[in-house]
């Protein structure tokens, strides 16, 4: 039998008008995307969960009061919300984006796991860092579509949604984004295999 | 080429919000009662 998922919009709908259930398959359905995306940006779980509240709290008090937009998609909206309040944390706190990597590859966990293929971890880890770390290096408009592609799972449509910029600009982006990947790996001779 | 390398990264890096800050967000909607007033909005949360 077809898996027949209910559309964004009519969750909403449902959602003013009362049904405090749509809103729960509206978090559980695109909570990972939009916290990936938070962290992505923040590296840091306790402030990414501050964001990601502080996100939902703005969509749950516009949708009550009736004043969302109903021509707009959830998901960019609500990606839009979050990505305003990173901007607006950065301004606080003026802090440049720092990359925490021991959180995100923490030493300690793989320490103390006990699955006999350590050694292949480690690897994994240290490809997946040195890609991190060459994808830095990328002008921001290509990091920009490659993190939200790669990393959040987004389609171009909605990457193109997002950034304000049209699907082949999104797709012309991230060619460039894997070319110049492509000639900094071969420059250096990085080996990123596995 | 992306796909290869971001593969494991992916499978690994499936990061999720806490439970309890779901749960506080489900109990907020629940909890919050927003009325217009011509152009003002105002707010009312249930004990």
């Amino acid at each position: 039998m077809a898996n027949v998922q209910t559309p964004d919009a009519l969750l909403v709908k449902n959602y003013i008008a009362g049904d405090e259930n749509a809103l729960s398959i509206l978090i559980n359905r695109h909570q990972s995307k939009i916290y990936g995306f938070i962290y992505s940006k923040l590296s840091d779980r306790d402030i990414s969960d501050d964001i990601f509240q502080d996100t939902f709290i703005k969509v749950i008090k516009t949708l009550k009061s009736n004043s969302y937009n109903e021509e707009g998609k959830f998901l960019p909206w609500v990606m839009r919300i979050s990505h305003n309040l990173i901007i607006d944390h950065y301004r606080r706190t003026k802090k440049m984006p720092m990359n925490r990597e021991t959180e995100e590859f923490s030493i300690f966990s793989i320490m103390s796991d006990n699955v006999p293929n350590i050694e292949s971890k480690l690897i994994t880890a240290q490809v997946e860092n040195d890609l991190r770390k060459l994808i830095e290096e990328l002008p921001s408009e290509q990091k920009e579509v490659l993190m939200m592609r790669m990393y959040q799972d987004l389609s171009f449509k909605e990457i193109s949604e997002m950034t304000g910029v049209s699907i082949n600009t999104a797709l012309g982006r991230m060619r460039y984004a894997i070319m110049n990947l492509r000639k900094v790996i071969d420059k250096h001779q990085i080996i990123l295999t596995n | 080429m992306a796909k290869i390398y971001s593969q494991e990264a992916l499978k690994g890096s499936k990061v999720l919000p806490k439970k309890e800050t779901i749960q506080f967000l489900l109990n907020y909607s629940k909890a919050l009662n927003v009325i217009k007033v011509g152009k003002i909005s105002i707010e009312m949360m249930a004990n």
